[in-house]
């Protein structure tokens, strides 16, 4: 096709060199086969070689679209959670393509039309999506202006590009949407582009307003739960009182009866009911409830003992970090164990989901973080092909995690299939919500270190038990739906995440360097309370345990806590944010706080190879009540070129608040046999009378390097931050999550 | 049951059950987005409207006691071309992750600000305490709720601004 006078698009993109077909996967991976050392990473001369899901999906086309009349769309298989990368997306390609921000749409998960980017997890957004974006987008533009080149008999070099168009230098323009015809984009990537210099960019890096937050202010239909498709129903789901019970009686006949019932569904143990309006379905879910016999078998382990519980559970153990030089002695030994119970997602609005089934074909619109393999665990759950299922990402409430949007999912696709032609909108109950989501897993950490004469850490050893942090579908058996229908599927064997991510072991290996360092990962396969993904996974328990446990040992070494750490660190951009985190904090050696007050400091790189956080906290306890309340909190993160910086404002505020609220209050509660944490009530989080006075975020930019994303990489320093600040205040370590009034009454009563 | 409830200054026929909570009422027969479910347990303020003047909780109102009474929503206050103060507060100061328990914090904080034009920073932190945002989002709300006042009282002084309150 690349006949005389034809573009040679390929060779355009090798920069007018070799024609490159495919690229190696070496280059492709650079970036992630150089992050877990924890060695400091120079600025590169060159950019590096990183493109993102454009290894996966190369075609650029399904990343940017340009029209004949000039619109442009751009696509992403990663889905809007709330953290506004819809709008950062938007960003890249406006500048890479040099269009005005306001003249692209930005699509986003949908197996229908968008690339299949897995989960929109781990604070991989901007890495996988906005890189592939970026790189698709200058890509595009490089093409365009060679199509231009040659339409008007001008070198590549004399044009420029600006607002849409190709300009020569007499004048002339030529609209991108007059170039681009007979598939010009449909190509695929090559493995290096020619970025725009990142000190003329004029969009990224700037704050630019959210594109959905109008929406959201003023009652548009934002949400998956705003979805009115024309005679939809709304149905809602009777789960069962505790996990594994058996349906054994309900009164059908009956709750047909009620008013506006339009069906009750029934499969082995999946219960729901359809109604006309929403309320009526409510009534009847109730009358329903409440009909239901149920064979309950379950036997919780005892909640106060879950420790010792986890620690009792076969486990499969591996050293995942070993560093030996025997010339290095300690003294002095300290151990400490920590725990962190259950905690919940806890998303405002429950899990919804609106299903349709015509002609064969279930169509379910969701707010789950994966399309793609939500609609495999569906379509295996219905025993259909995938190509017979199709899911579109709407927005939910945030979900900071694996929280109930794919069990609503499956639960609206199975009903949807039993009603079909009738679109069917489910919503969960708050009671199900709390009851039923896959928590953030129990973890414990036992931890053991030496000081050597001169004060420095000689040798480290850590240990972290915990079940596998992700049981998102994939198969059907993760699918509560699945699990309750006839013909049920097994919940699929539990697996580690590899590393250098990692599970219950994410953040287990320490970035800081220590002679002597032993790190184990004891992997608990069996799994007593429904878990998965939670934000930050196994990196906020053990973020907490390594930056505690660090205050510990500075505490013992006589050390001022910053100094401490930076004494251990040699990564330079990790010594940036700690430093600015300090100076901005007004952090000095020999500090006291006010009576009744503490400080605290943390520091981490998330993954050890995304982004470094360090925040410094002020917080406050009441000594009668030993209520804590933090005061304020300053942090400092380094996130890779930033591509808007209130964007990555909002997400670590977020996450420092998120991360206090996990800390100070929450755990779920069980009985032997059910969830007893089931509202706002039984599992309270942050209210308004504990929100600090101030939380300033600083930004770190760095030009040009890779995007790090920034949705967890407060997680883990913000709890063990707050958990110094606890400590310093009440002049007692606690180590037993979260750290709420009565623990910290306890400890300075004692 | 047929009652008569006016939502945002419009009358509406409403045909349902008098125990149902204003909530559906306003989503699935007015079909308003504003009042989310949250709860439907009077817990954490998603739902949150105003009555006569007054935040209120829709998901644990009847629809039977509002016969006649002043309903507003978010929808009632401005339009994404015409925002009220308040949603050009919360506009400016990017003040949503996920916004889903925005619109409640909105309509309880507009009540707030509806009696008492100048709150303290106390003050709006004690009127808002009944409602909950997982996001984190709490320190942007305060500044929008902060900057919404600030924004109304150059309303009134300058009449010729867009977005009138209600
Ligand atoms: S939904 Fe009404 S208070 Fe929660
Ligand atoms: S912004 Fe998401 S719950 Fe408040």
């Amino acid at each position: 096709m690349n006949g005389p006078g034809n573009l040679d698009r390929r060779q355009i993109l090798a920069g007018g060199g070799a024609l490159i077909v495919s690229f190696s996967l070496s280059d492709a991976f650079a970036q992630d086969q150089a992050a877990p050392a924890p060695a400091p990473a120079p600025a590169p001369a060159h950019p590096p070689k990183w493109i993102g899901s454009l290894k996966e999906t190369p075609f650029l086309d399904s990343w940017v679209r340009i029209d004949a009349d000039g619109g442009i769309t751009v696509f992403t298989g990663k889905a809007e959670l709330g953290q506004g990368f819809k709008t950062a997306f938007q960003q890249i390609a406006a500048e890479e393509l040099d269009v005005p921000f306001k003249s692209l749409k930005v699509v986003t998960a949908d197996t229908g039309r968008t690339a299949n980017e897995g989960y929109t997890a781990g604070s991989h957004s901007m890495q996988d999506s906005g890189t592939a974006i970026l790189n698709a987008a200058a890509q595009a533009r490089a093409l365009l202006i060679a199509e231009a080149a040659r339409r008007l008999d001008v070198p590549a070099e004399n044009l420029r590009t600006e607002n849409g168009a190709v300009i020569a230098p007499d004048g002339q323009r030529l609209g991108y949407g007059d170039l681009v015809a007979g598939n010009l984009l449909h190509i695929q990537a090559q493995p290096e582009s020619t970025l725009k210099d990142p000190s003329k960019y004029t969009v990224v890096g700037q704050p630019v307003p959210r594109v959905d937050i109008p929406a959201k202010v003023t009652g548009g239909a934002s949400y998956v739960q705003d979805m009115r498709l024309p005679g939809m129903v709304h149905a809602r789901v009777v789960r069962p009182p505790s996990y594994g019970a058996q349906l054994i009686d309900y009164d059908a006949a009956a709750i047909e009866a009620m008013p506006g019932v339009v069906k009750v569904i029934r499969s082995g143990n999946f219960l729901g009911v359809a109604a006309k309006k929403e309320f009526q379905a409510i009534k009847a879910m109730r009358a329903l409830t409440a009909s239901a016999k149920w064979n309950e078998t379950a036997r919780l382990p005892k909640q106060e003992d879950i420790a010792r519980v986890l620690l009792g559970l076969p486990s499969q153990d591996s050293t995942i970090f070993e560093r030996k030089n025997p010339a290095a002695v300690g003294l002095k030994t300290i151990e400490a164990t920590y725990t962190r119970p259950y905690q919940s997602h806890g998303s405002i609005g429950p899990s919804c989901a609106v299903g349709h089934h015509v002609d064969d074909v279930t169509t379910v619109w969701t707010h789950t973080q994966g399309v793609f393999p939500d609609r495999a665990g569906i379509a295996e759950m219905l025993r259909v092909p995938p190509a017979k299922v199709r899911l579109i990402h709407a927005e939910g409430s945030g979900c900071y995690g694996h929280n109930g949007a794919d069990d609503a999912a499956a639960d609206a696709a199975l009903i949807a299939r039993e009603m079909p032609d009738v679109p069917v909108r489910v919503q969960w109950m708050r009671d199900q919500e709390h009851g039923w989501e896959p928590y953030g897993p129990a973890m414990v950490t036992k931890l053991k270190a030496s000081l050597d004469d001169s004060g420095a850490i000689a040798d480290w050893n850590f240990e972290v038990w915990s079940n596998t942090h992700s049981m998102r579908p994939g198969g059907a058996g993760s699918l509560l739906a699945a699990q309750h229908m006839a013909q049920p599927f097994a919940v699929p064997a539990p697996k580690p995440l590899p590393l250098p991510e990692g599970g219950g072991d994410r953040n287990a290996i320490p970035i800081y360097t220590f002679p002597n360092a032993h790190v184990v990962h004891h992997f608990i396969p069996a799994m007593p309370i429904r878990i998965s993904a939670m934000r930050g996974l196994g990196a906020y328990h053990n973020v907490f345990s390594i930056e505690s446990f660090m205050d510990e040992l500075a505490i013992a070494a006589n050390a001022d806590p910053v100094e401490f750490r930076l004494k251990h660190l040699e990564d330079s951009r990790g010594r940036d944010v700690i430093k600015k985190t300090a100076e901005a904090f007004g952090w000095k050696k020999g500090q006291k706080a006010p009576d009744g007050r503490g400080y605290g400091f943390a520091f981490a790189r998330y993954k050890n190879l995304a982004a470094y956080c360090a925040i410094a906290t002020e917080i406050e306890i009441n000594r009668e009540t030993g209520c804590p309340r933090l005061v304020r909190a300053v942090a400092a993160v380094d996130s890779g070129q930033v591509v808007n910086p209130d964007g990555i404002i909002n997400q670590v505020e977020g996450a420092i608040m998120q991360s206090m609220s996990w800390t100070l209050y929450e755990a779920v509660t069980f009985n032997d046999t059910r969830i007893t944490s089931i509202d706002w009530q039984t599992y309270p989080i942050v209210r308004f009378d504990a929100v600090p006075q101030s939380i300033e975020v600083h930004i770190i930019d760095r030009p040009g390097l890779p995007y790090l994303g920034a949705g967890e990489t407060g997680q883990g320093p913000a709890a063990a931050s707050v958990a110094n600040a606890v400590a310093n205040a009440a002049g007692k370590r606690l180590r037993d999550l979260p750290l709420n009034r009565k623990k910290i009454k306890d400890a300075i009563d004692v | 049951m047929t009652i008569t409830l006016k939502v945002n200054g419009h009358d509406h026929q409403i045909d349902a059950d008098p125990d149902t909570p204003l909530l559906y009422v306003l989503r699935d027969d007015i079909r308003l987005n504003g009042a989310k479910f949250g709860c439907g347990l009077g817990q954490c303020g998603a739902c949150t409207v105003i009555v006569d003047g007054k935040a209120v909780l829709s998901c644990v109102t009847p629809v039977l006691l509002l016969d006649g009474k002043q309903v507003t929503t978010i929808e009632g206050l401005g339009t994404i071309d015409a925002p009220a103060p308040i949603q050009r507060a919360f506009m400016e100061e990017q003040a949503a992750q996920c916004g889903y328990c925005i619109a409640g914090m909105m309509m309880r904080a507009q009540a707030l600000l509806q009696r008492n034009s100048k709150p303290t920073d106390e003050q709006i932190r004690a009127e808002l305490e009944p409602n909950l945002c997982r996001c984190g989002t709490h320190m942007r709300i305060l500044r929008a709720v902060h900057r919404a006042a600030q924004l109304m009282d150059t309303a009134e002084l300058s009449p010729s601004l867009e977005g009138s309150v209600q």
